[in-house]
């Protein structure tokens, strides 16, 4: 599975209203300290996320994504939003 | 002392704390640089600890917070986020008022 589908199907649990990656990752193919992991932002938008701090939204994505990191996601960037929020 | 002892003193015994990958001058990655870029510019005093440089600090820090990222910034012995949660407050001038109170 490419790796941008296995993160939207891993991100599943969080019923995800809006769900966007963007892969940065061949802007920073090679650059130093990288292992080859992609780059990716994220931005989800869940209705689970309502009265959540950022960190604890945060943690919500990690959790499902942790052990991809840092060997195939190198660096991903996340924009957490609740159903009446929008992006920034 | 352990390091997780060792990360608390740190965050306890210096106010704003950012954990990073390089120096502020010398950042090794992206997020890193933002997050000095960001305290930079709310012209906010702070302790920089390179995690490369201990990899007991670079995995501890982890376990820490409960974040499997960095950067993490600290402000009064708490976690407050890695670079896009600082980036978000410091967006809505959260970030300013915190680092401003005494």
């Amino acid at each position: 599975m490419e790796l941008r589908d296995e993160i939207i199907a891993r991100l599943q649990p969080l019923q995800p209203l809006q769900l966007d990656i963007q892969d940065d990752s061949a802007l920073h193919r090679g650059h130093a300290g990288n292992n080859g992991g992609g780059h990716f932002e994220l931005t989800v938008k869940s209705s689970l996320f309502s009265g959540k701090s950022q960190i604890m939204r945060h943690r919500m994505v990690y959790q499902y994504l942790q052990d991809l990191m840092p060997h195939r996601i190198h660096a991903l960037s996340i924009n957490a939003l609740s159903a009446d929020e929008s992006s920034v | 002392m352990d390091v997780q002892a060792k990360i608390k003193e740190t965050v306890s015994a210096n106010r704003v704390v950012l954990f990073m990958k390089g120096s502020p001058k010398f950042p090794q990655c992206k997020f890193s640089n933002v997050a000095t870029q960001i305290l930079d510019a709310c012209g906010a005093k702070f302790v920089a600890i390179d995690v490369l440089q201990d990899m007991d600090i670079r995995e501890g820090i982890k376990q820490y917070a409960n974040w499997p990222t960095i950067p993490q910034l600290y402000v009064d012995g708490e976690f407050i986020g890695g670079a896009d949660i600082m980036r978000s407050m410091y967006q809505s001038g959260e970030l300013q008022t915190l680092l401003a109170k005494a």
